[in-house]
């Protein structure tokens, strides 16, 4: 363990901010020169708000001297993500049409965390309201990956992920609406948790696909990401979409063991195109888990291919309805125009961006009188075939595992057209569309120095054994101690 | 295909100004989109009823009490143009003043 807090654990910080080893306002203060010195190069912040995060470590400071107990991740430095709503902080999910708003209230994320006794060093870069797989789409600037500055951290949390890779935050929260958590965790080398759709509330996060979308944590350990959730998990009277379930003790899942647990190799998600390194790598983990005595079984998810076009129609129709609200009206940019109809018009012609006026025009298309039967309604039957595929498959395995990505992180501007961007997403779908907790793990480095990642897929609420799994592939072929080598300092 | 006016129509569906560029491409992007999901119309779907959530949900209810929640003051801080308490706009019905 290191005498400097940059890449300490969450556990790490809470154990020596809690003991008296190091001051909260120190461990703080050490991370916003970090960012000083690195960020300019990485850009995995938008804002950050210094002032907010050394009030709130010397409170924490002040809470520990007069014995008042602390919270589960009192003096922890977090990251967010520009789409979850921070009061007093500016919020910009990444567009230009929120450019300057500053939220009256916190998300629910957001308030659990505070109440826990974390810090919020700033908001991470995004895609514009999340949409994109890269962080390229974002209005507002570039995001490198630590491990090499000509590539893409990943999106659409690639500022959350970079910001922990490369020791700007202890832990960060991103939301994931097809893989916007596990992919930018997979091409960063960092573990990327998406809880089970309901178990985080989703009030205060800016709207994408509501039936998709969740908000979940980025960390460097597994146990990190499951004490994390913690504290952000559980049911919210303000998002009636959020679980009334129990949450159980994530972080105490951590533990490794495996054995006797029974994991499914789905073959659609092994049988196309996928770098070699990527196989390997998945090929050494199978071997790994086997070792620690779990079970493994080939299953098949039929419907795997159709995730893709049923993603893209249900997600952009979900998020033209849901972007609907900025109009320049009441929040937001306006621009002027001549009647209402063409103040709406004007204001989103010139506040969005191209990805997020392809989908808003694809969403339109697909909810359109005539063609809502065509498009919308079968992507959901589609969606309802893909959710029946892991029932039968839950039904005889405990977790399934498989890689998240095809590709370890591409080069900036490597993607020709949109639809090649997407194409990129086949592994990450599937889990938003049948509502499954899923996690990426960091599992082994491609012959390029490049971070691959591990995904595994659980049954609905069982983020335990997502978890147990997961820390099981972290002890046996996890990262450790490596860091990436691409940004000057690290 | 999707012609011309058919993008023309959506972008007014969706209140979205798109100058001639982004016609001409988006015409071309969507097209190519839609023609690659079209896998989709081939999908035997008789009898699979729409998933339209991502769990089982009943219509969650709640109790019908005043919860704590933004003042008016707090409500208007991002408001483009507002007088007093109100939201200033555009005349909606042209040919009236505003």
């Amino acid at each position: 363990m290191s005498s400097s807090p940059e890449f300490w654990t969450v556990t790490d910080t809470v154990k020596r901010v809690a003991s008296g080893e190091i001051s909260a306002v120190r461990a703080v203060n050490t991370l916003i020169s970090r960012i000083t010195n690195l960020d300019r190069e990485l850009g995995a912040y938008l804002s950050t708000d210094e002032t907010g995060a050394l009030r709130d470590a010397a409170e924490v400071d002040r809470r520990r001297k007069e014995n008042i107990p602390l919270g589960p991740l009192a003096g922890v430095p977090i990251a967010l993500k520009d789409n979850l709503v921070t009061r007093g902080i500016p919020t910009t999910a990444g567009s230009k049409i929120l450019q300057g708003w500053v939220p009256p209230f916190d998300a629910t994320v957001v308030e659990k965390l505070r109440a826990a006794g974390a810090v919020i060093l700033g908001k991470a870069n995004l895609d514009e309201f999340g949409m994109g797989s890269s962080t390229e789409r974002s209005a507002y600037k570039k995001t490198r990956n630590p491990w090499d500055t000509s590539r893409v951290p990943g999106g659409s949390s690639g500022g959350s992920a970079a910001a922990v890779a490369a020791g700007l935050a202890a832990a960060s929260l991103g939301t994931d609406t097809g893989g916007s958590i596990r992919q930018p965790a997979a091409f960063c080398g960092v573990v990327g948790l998406k809880p089970t759709y309901g178990r985080v509330s989703r009030w205060g996060v800016i709207a994408f696909a509501s039936s998709l979308d969740q908000v979940g944590p980025l960390t460097r350990t597994v146990k990190d990401a499951a004490l994390v959730l913690q504290v952000i998990a559980g049911h919210d009277l303000r998002d009636s979409t959020s679980l009334d379930a129990p949450v159980p003790a994530f972080a105490d899942a951590a533990t490794g063991d495996v054995k006797g647990m029974k994991i499914g190799l789905p073959k659609e998600y092994f049988e196309g195109a996928i770098d070699a390194d990527i196989r390997a790598a998945l090929d050494r983990t199978i071997a790994a888990l086997k070792d620690k005595g779990a079970l493994f079984d080939d299953v098949s998810l039929p419907h795997t291919k159709l995730a893709l076009p049923a993603y893209y129609l249900v997600a952009p129709a979900e998020a033209s309805s849901n972007l609907a609200r900025y109009d320049g009206i009441r929040y937001g940019k306006r621009a002027e125009g001549t009647d209402l109809l063409d103040v709406y018009r004007k204001s989103r012609g010139a506040g969005f961006g191209p990805e997020v006026k392809r989908r808003i025009m694809l969403g339109t298309y697909a909810l359109r009188s005539g063609y809502y039967e065509a498009y919308y309604k079968k992507a959901q039957q589609i969606r309802a075939l893909i959710k029946r595929d892991f029932d039968e498959v839950f039904a005889k395995v405990d977790v399934v595992l498989t890689p998240t990505t095809p590709t370890v992180a591409f080069r900036f501007n490597a993607k020709a057209t949109p639809l090649d961007m997407y194409l990129g997403d086949i592994f990450t779908l599937a889990c938003n569309l049948a509502g499954l907790p899923g996690m990426s793990v960091p599992c082994g480095i491609s012959s390029d120095g490049l971070p691959i990642g591990a995904q595994l897929l659980g049954k609905p609420l069982d983020e335990v054994t997502v978890i147990r799994a997961g820390s099981a592939i972290e002890a046996a072929v996890g990262l450790g101690e490596r860091r990436p080598a691409g940004i000057g300092g690290i | 295909m999707l012609t011309r006016k058919e993008v023309e129509e959506i972008a007014f569906l969706a209140r979205l100004h798109l100058d001639d560029d982004e016609l001409e491409k988006m015409q071309g992007e969507l097209g190519a989109m839609l023609e690659h999901f079209g896998v989709i119309a081939g999908v035997d779907t008789t009898d699979i009823p729409p998933m339209t959530h991502a769990v089982p949900l009943e219509l969650p209810m709640r109790l019908d009490v005043v919860m704590p929640s933004l003042t008016t003051e707090e409500a208007l801080t991002g408001t483009p143009r507002r007088d007093g308490d109100l939201i200033v706009v555009p005349a909606i019905i042209v040919g009236t003043e505003s």
